[in-house]
């Protein structure tokens, strides 16, 4: 997809939710990412410095959480974790699963800040 | 001191606010609206003209917002179906975003939501970027032309999953193309189990009275 707008959208979330706590640095950023988000991480690594830069974030880690597709199968009344996405059927019984219950996941789980700078 | 704060917050928060916001606006001015997906040169534009136009001889008030990165050729082409027609042009971006939309609704003289029985958008051609971007839509319709080979739907699964119905299109050149009909099929459903698949041809006219009468059953079924 278009990562340096999804970065840049990040990097504007995270410097805004700074409000509540003046002058804090920001140390990492992590994100949940599913299988079926279009993204390509590197992409978003590659982006993550140079947007970064200038901004509270600057020098901060991105650490990226991928999250499988996990559909729920109708037959076995159980969620299921797929290994790919090339095939939407229950590992267990192979019954086609239209019910996803992870997979398209795009947003920022929690950050890591250091306060420190508030007090000095 | 260090600590962790968690946010849980979608980075796509802004589209998807927005999207909610025109999908309530949609819901009360009982307009359907369908988003149309598919890579460039699957005949999108094509589809969308005999729906327009089959639509406005059963009497239904229908209109297109049309959604590329360089000129109205396509809304110029779908104006002669004798529907409202607007073009969106993105200047280089990959897809529609709510925004996008919601200025182009408000800003659209000879139209308004009430007035509508069904409005469509044709998404720039691309089946990546546009399968991020909520419209607000009620349903996300992936078409697929015969020329583009059965795999589409594995090597596109993103797309292929989140959309609510599929459509083939040029059916009627199915033959010379060597077109596998089956694996086609079975493609899709592997990657979007139970999806209702339409077998078109906007030249011949196949397909379209299911691809109408599915329509019909949408907009009747208030969510």
């Amino acid at each position: 997809m278009h990562e340096l707008s999804l970065v840049t959208s990040i990097v504007e979330t995270v410097t805004e939710s700074l409000d509540a706590y003046q002058k804090a640095r920001v140390l990492a950023v992590r994100l949940r990412v599913g299988a079926l988000a279009s993204v390509v991480p590197d992409s978003l690594e590659f982006c993550w410095g140079i947007v970064c830069e200038g901004t509270p974030l600057e020098g901060s880690r991105l650490i990226i959480d991928l999250l499988p597709v996990v559909v729920h199968c109708e037959r076995c009344g159980k969620d299921a974790e797929l290994e790919g996405v090339q095939s939407f059927r229950c590992p267990r019984c192979g019954e086609p699963c239209g019910e996803l219950r992870q997979g398209r996941e795009l947003e920022i789980d929690s950050i890591e800040i250091d306060e420190e700078e508030r007090t000095a | 001191m260090t600590r962790i704060v968690e946010l849980r917050r979608g980075i796509l928060k802004k589209n998807d606010e927005l999207a909610a916001a025109l999908r309530l606006s949609y819901a009360e001015a009982g307009v359907l609206v369908v988003n149309l997906v598919s890579s460039p040169g699957t005949g999108k534009t094509a589809f969308l003209e005999r729906t327009l136009t089959e639509l406005r001889a059963r009497g239904s008030r229908v209109a297109a917002l049309v959604g590329d990165l360089e000129t109205d050729n396509d809304a110029r082409r779908l104006a002669s179906s004798g529907a409202p027609v607007r073009q969106i042009n993105t200047h280089g971006i990959c897809h529609l975003d709510a925004e996008m939309i919601g200025k182009h609704i408000d800003g659209w003289p000879e139209v308004t939501l009430r007035g509508l029985d069904y409005l469509f958008i044709e998404n720039v051609g691309n089946l990546v970027c546009p399968s991020s971007y909520d419209l607000g839509e009620r349903i996300r319709v992936v078409l697929l032309s015969v020329t583009e080979g059965e795999d589409k739907p594995l090597k596109y699964p993103t797309m292929f999953n989140s959309a609510d119905a599929a459509v083939i299109t040029k059916m009627d050149i199915s033959e010379p193309c060597g077109f596998d009909r089956e694996l086609a099929l079975h493609n899709i459903n592997e990657i979007r189990p139970g999806i209702r698949i339409f077998e078109t041809s906007a030249k011949t006219g196949a397909g379209m009275e299911e691809w109408l009468a599915y329509l019909a059953e949408i907009r009747k079924d208030r969510r």
